[in-house]
């Protein structure tokens, strides 16, 4: 049980790539076999987090569960792992969508054993983002992040997939040469790339004084730019979406599943850990700049999901305006820095992430069940299916109100609090992102409306085309996050709790 | 058990309902029914306990029923939420219980418990009858337990916006009955003109959501709470009231409620949202009567009741209220006039009436609009059951005559239904007689008259005319509605094989018709000759409890009197007069264009918003910006950073690295060889003097450099 507790994190963020490994020796044909045993070995790191989460002591600050290994003492970079309340809700929302993306993905019947293992080493990438403590740490695994999601893309996506795949992998990569700079810069500076170490050091410089030749707040607008874009792109902010609709509607359901649920997230979590703490004057002084980004996120988001005829594209528009608001949110936390306004702010963004991780992966998993079944995405193909699939319907309203910020269901508790934050010291700003928040409701009644209402759809009630209802294991899928995203509708305290108290100790 | 416990309690059944039904009986068509009412029921008693415990406390107001919990972490404090129960909810809750429990067991009977399942019915049309020995009977509603489950959520949103202590449930509350208005509207999905007013219902009250919802963050960030007692507390109102906020000079107090008015606006479907209300009929009538009478659209008053502390502060808040109130009053009037539907006669009158209670509170009658409201929700909820069990008996000739072509809903098709349906017709009679405001008997006249009297009590006389105006139209139409429905001779066959509907239907027509007339009682003014002091004006003592400072009642003055007395008497007579002899459309004068039309709303907003909006998100941002603009940009960078590459291997690698280096080193070395070549000659004799002349030259060289210079 003691090597439980000092290890748990460490176990947690590779026992999934063991797994992966452990794969290879498996029979490649077997699929029953790899795919139960993929599910088995994601669900461990979920038990584990449960352990993690109920161990947890949310009125401690600063990072619990610190773990430290050397890993290149040449550059003083170690692999320092911890959690504080924010990271912890990215973790548990990581290793929960990670089992049902597989136990979602277990219609796949190509090539089995490497997509399974491709996901496993994807866990382990998005977790060492949350757990790293270490600057270099989190930029390796912020990049090993990238590579199986282009695989699976690239390897399972559909038609339009090389073009989508490349379009990802170059964006974000190039999104991170800044931030690879910036990273390397602040090591040079001080010998180490510890982050505990560097808020204290970073922040405690002169403002008066030279560094590189150059005035510190000349650097440090320099740095946070690179930090800002790179986190931007990954989020991602208007005008640096368009990878996105690509991406998400190309991958494989799974993939869309993990990639709006949690790799979306990582950009937001970059923003929270490091440009936040790190660049708390520039972040004030350029909090308007990044609200202009983020509302445009949440309208022309809101826009073009509006403007969609495919169904994923629909769906992956939505992200965008989402994700605007958890943005929106920080900005104003940066500006607010120190106020109650910041606190129910950025109280809000990370909720928020937290939430649209579970109802972004319940969409595009519904958007996947249907797809399976017709191989088309294209809305006007669909309609008048209610009558054909009920429970199907039922799921589908439900998870789209969940995405509308129906008030009893999360997506309104977060947006609620991100409105609330920023209204005082962003206040035009949080006047326009009505118009996205009006407009999230246009989209999300237009894919109801195309997909289930109607008359009585007769190209899929009959023959071949008979349209089947969502089978059992596609419920144990989406019912875990129906459950969750009522619970924090109705009582969402259980984990604000949690970041409430990080947050205040960190803004 | 407590009061404060049983107040939590009340939305909680109908909700619970909800989850049985969606989850385990909606096979049972029977078990999901009992589930559905019952539930009513349980909250129906437990807000009628709650109601006579309420009575019992003397000055309610200032010591009312509450009862609040932490629900959400904000920094170093909790957003706290709870229940209370002052005079004005105690109120509002009376008759929302009532309603909701009459529309709940009318339900029953509408959706046709009890008979055949359909030859042809599925699931998202209204049901289209099953033959039964040859004979052609109405059959039972294919999604009948969905209903109840749909009504039961819907239910469990009004109770909670109606037992709430802050703006933040109370808005959860009104957001559930937004969603359960548009699942209900949308009941029948498979009508594209009803999946098309789910839409407009939802997304026009969602533009006054948005506002509302700033106003909420306003509000909250102003005062640092939502609940309503902390809020209304002298110094934070004085606060409100003296912060300026730079838009159109109104104080913050004065934004603030302009805000949450907008929600109004859209939710109690006032001038310019109202488009909504009059499409929503499409959806199954007990939906009508308690989304568009009883509890949907009076929650909106209901809100601005409740922020009344706040609103009054602001004179230019007040004056817009009064505007948009007296304007739609009068505005929706002139449109029901023209209407042949029989519910969307009453939609439009809805609006109207919602206008009323709007006025009243721009001006000052905070008792009046809540008396206007309860007896509203009254009579029209009446009057929306009454026109269901009219459409449905009409449906039954339809039925019997199989000409489906003849749409039950049109007053020309009706006539004569007095003697086929006589409780429909008594209790619908009661219920239009009230809406009227006929005399004495009535309550809509008791709580109209209130509103005139106000009005011109305090000096109003704009509000005072345009209402009064309004008022006669609302004589008129419905007068006309009751000559067109019920007097006279029945017009088609159909009519003539009109049918009186089961007690389930009846029923609560009786009861809605037994408050329509008594509730007025409750509330007559002290002063009122004659009749006025026999009964206390309890009404007025109770809800006026609710604020501050206890309201003043107006004095008498006989002007308002008599010109309400003329106006409902006039117009019902003017009425009947008009129409006792149409046959048909074409002989009614008021058929007018632009009035049928309904002033051309939706063709304007359709041009003016819909198709801007959509053009912007499929052009203009989804095609232009997204794949134009910053994809091309994307675009360019691709094959710039392709054309680099490609200069740099055509410009450098391969003349430089390739040719001079790589190749020009490889020839120079092929050069040197073939130079080399001529000594290669493989003779002996050639090689050893080579051989000799090299030893020479490194021996002289090596003697040179080694001991001649050294010596």
């Amino acid at each position: 049980m003691d090597f439980l507790n000092t290890h748990l994190l460490s176990l947690i963020l590779f026992l999934p790539t063991i797994a992966a490994l452990i794969m290879l020796f498996l029979p490649g044909a077997e699929t029953k076999l790899l795919r139960w045993y993929a599910l088995g070995a994601s669900l461990i790191p979920f038990v584990l987090t449960l352990v993690l989460w109920n161990n947890f002591d949310p009125n401690t600050t600063g990072f619990q569960f610190q773990e430290t290994y050397p890993w290149y003492e040449a550059l003083n970079s170690s692999l320092h792992l911890g959690v504080d309340g924010i990271s912890i809700t990215m973790v548990l929302l990581t290793t929960l969508l990670t089992p049902l993306a597989i136990l979602a993905s277990f219609s796949v019947t190509d090539r089995v054993k490497p997509y399974m293992m491709l996901f496993l080493f994807l866990e382990t990438g998005m977790l060492g983002v949350f757990m790293s403590l270490d600057l270099l740490i989190f930029f390796v695994f912020w990049e090993i992040g990238l590579v199986p999601m282009y695989f699976l893309i690239n390897q399972w996506g559909s038609a339009n997939k090389d073009y989508a795949s490349l379009k990802f992998m170059i964006y974000t990569m190039g999104g991170s040469l800044g931030l690879l700079l910036a990273v390397q810069m602040l090591g040079v500076l001080f010998g180490t790339y510890d982050l505990v170490a560097l808020y204290e050091r970073w922040n405690s410089l002169d403002a008066g004084s030279v560094l590189l030749g150059m005035p510190v707040h000349t650097i440090k607008t320099i740095a946070f730019w690179a930090f800002t874009i790179a986190f931007a792109v990954k989020v991602p902010l208007w005008p640096f979406h368009t990878w996105l609709p690509d991406a998400h509607t190309e991958a494989p359901t799974a993939g869309s599943m993990i990639l709006a649920g949690v790799l979306l997230k990582l950009g937001a979590y970059g923003f929270i850990r490091l440009v936040l703490p790190l660049y708390p004057l520039e972040a004030k002084i350029f909090a308007g700049a990044l609200a202009v980004l983020a509302v445009g996120a949440i309208v022309f988001g809101a826009f073009g999901s509006f403007g969609q005829t495919d169904f994923k594209r629909l769906v992956a528009y939505s992200s965008v305006n989402h994700m605007g608001f958890v943005v929106l949110g920080i900005a104003a936390a940066g500006l607010a820095a120190g106020t109650p306004d910041a606190h129910i702010a950025m109280n809000g963004a990370v909720l928020q992430m937290f939430n649209h991780g579970l109802s972004a992966a319940g969409m595009f998993f519904l958007v996947g069940v249907i797809y399976e079944r017709t191989h088309t995405r294209n809305l006007e193909e669909f309609g008048g299916l209610f009558p054909l699939v009920p429970i199907y319907g039922g799921i589908l309203i439900f998870m789209s109100m969940a995405s509308l910020g129906l008030p009893g269901l999360n997506g309104f508790v977060s947006e609620f609090m991100v409105v609330r934050g920023a209204y005082p010291v962003l206040t035009i700003y949080t006047a326009i992102s009505m118009l996205g928040l009006l407009f999230t409701g246009a989209y999300i009644l237009k894919g109801i409306m195309k997909v289930l209402h109607g008359p009585m759809n007769e190209h899929w009630a009959h023959g071949v085309h008979k349209l089947t209802e969502i089978n059992t294991r596609e419920i144990f899928v989406v019912v875990p996050l129906m459950i969750l995203i009522l619970v924090i509708g109705i009582y969402p305290a259980w984990i604000l709790e949690v970041i409430n108290k990080a947050v205040v100790a960190l803004f | 058990m407590t009061t404060e416990l049983l107040i939590w309690l009340i939305p909680l059944p109908p909700l619970l309902a909800f989850f049985l039904i969606v989850l385990f009986t909606n096979k049972s068509k029977a078990l999901s029914h009992s589930i559905a009412v019952g539930a009513a029921f349980l909250s129906w008693l437990g807000a009628m306990i709650v109601f006579a415990r309420a009575l019992g406390v003397e000055h309610l107001g200032e010591h009312p029923f509450e009862s609040a919990v932490n629900w959400l972490p904000t920094g170093e404090t909790w957003l706290k939420i709870g229940v209370l129960i002052d005079p004005l909810s105690a109120a509002v809750l009376f008759f929302v219980a009532w309603t909701v429990l009459m529309i709940f067991i009318y339900s029953v009977g509408y959706h046709n418990y009890g008979q055949p399942e359909g030859d042809h019915d599925h699931a998202g049309l209204p049901p289209h009858g099953a033959t039964v020995h040859g004979h052609t009977v109405p059959s039972i509603e294919p999604m009948y337990s969905r209903f109840f489950a749909f009504i039961g959520l819907f239910a469990f949103g009004m109770y909670t916006l109606v037992v709430s202590d802050n703006l933040l449930t109370l808005f959860v509350g009104w957001e559930i009955m937004g969603l359960c208005s548009y699942l209900l509207i949308g009941f029948w999905y498979a009508k594209p003109s009803a999946r098309n007013a789910a839409v407009k219902a939802f997304m026009t009250t969602r533009i006054g959501d948005v506002f509302m919802l700033l106003g909420i963050a306003f509000l909250y960030s102003v005062t640092g709470t939502l609940s309503y007692r902390e809020i209304f507390t002298e110094e934070i109102l004085h606060t409100l009231a003296i912060v300026p906020t730079g838009v159109f000079g109104l104080s913050a107090a004065g934004l603030i409620a302009l805000l949450l008015f907008i929600g109004t606006v859209g939710k109690s479907a006032q001038f310019p949202l109202h488009v909504w209300l009059p499409d929503a009929m499409e959806g199954p009538t007990p939906v009508s009567a308690m989304i568009h009478a009883a509890t949907m659209v009076s929650a909106g008053v209901y809100a601005v009741i409740r922020m009344f502390p706040l609103l009054s502060l602001d004179p230019k808040t007040m004056t817009i209220v009064a505007f948009i109130g007296a304007f739609t009053a009068i505005f929706a009037a002139t449109i029901a006039v023209a209407q042949n539907d029989i519910k969307r006669v009453l939609a439009y009158s809805t609006i109207s009436q919602l206008g009323f209670m709007i006025a009243a509170l721009g001006i000052g009658a905070y008792v009046a609009a809540v008396f206007h409201l309860i007896t509203h929700a009254f009579f029209k909820a009446l009057l929306f059951l009454g026109s269901g069990s009219v459409i449905h008996g009409m449906e039954h000739g339809v039925l019997h005559t199989g000409d489906h072509k003849v749409d039950p809903q049109d007053m020309f098709n009706m006539g004569g239904l007095r003697k086929k349906m006589p409780i429909t017709f008594w209790t619908f009679l009661i219920g239009g007689f009230a809406l009227s405001g006929f005399p004495l008997i009535t309550a809509g006249f008791w709580s109209k008259d209130e509103i005139l009297a106000d009005a011109f009590g305090h000096g109003h006389m704009a509000v005072f005319i345009t209402l009064a105006i309004a008022a006669f139209m609302t004589a008129f139409y419905t007068m006309r509605q009751i000559t067109l429905t019920f007097l006279g001779e029945p017009r088609t066959k159909e009519a003539e094989h009109a049918q009186e509907n089961k007690w389930t239907m009846t029923a609560p027509l009786v009861v809605l018709s037994f408050f329509a007339i008594t509730y007025g009682w409750v509330g007559i003014p002290e002063h009122f000759p004659v009749l006025g002091g026999l009964v206390p004006n309890w009404f007025h003592e109770f809800v006026g409890g609710t604020l501050a400072e206890h309201p003043e009642a107006v004095e008498f003055n006989i002007v308002p009197l008599a010109t309400s007395l003329f106006v409902a008497l006039g117009g019902l007579f003017f009425g009947w007069l008009a129409y006792r002899n149409v046959q048909s459309p074409a002989e009614d004068k008021l058929q007018i264009g632009v009035l049928k039309n309904k002033w051309y709303f939706d063709e304007i907003y359709g041009f003016l918003f819909i198709k801007p909006a959509i053009w912007f998100s499929e052009v203009f941002v989804s095609k232009w910006m997204d794949k134009g603009f910053i994809d091309g940009i994307l675009h360019l960078v691709g094959p710039a950073t392709g054309g680099v590459g490609s200069a740099i291997r055509n410009y450098f690698d391969l003349p430089v690295i390739n040719q001079f280096f790589g190749d020009g080193s490889a020839d120079a070395t092929w050069w040197v060889g073939k130079n080399l070549r001529p000594i290669q000659t493989g003779r002996i004799q050639q090689y050893l003097i080579l051989s000799l002349v090299v030893l020479f030259v490194v021996g002289g060289l090596l003697y040179f450099f080694l001991l001649a210079r050294s010596a």
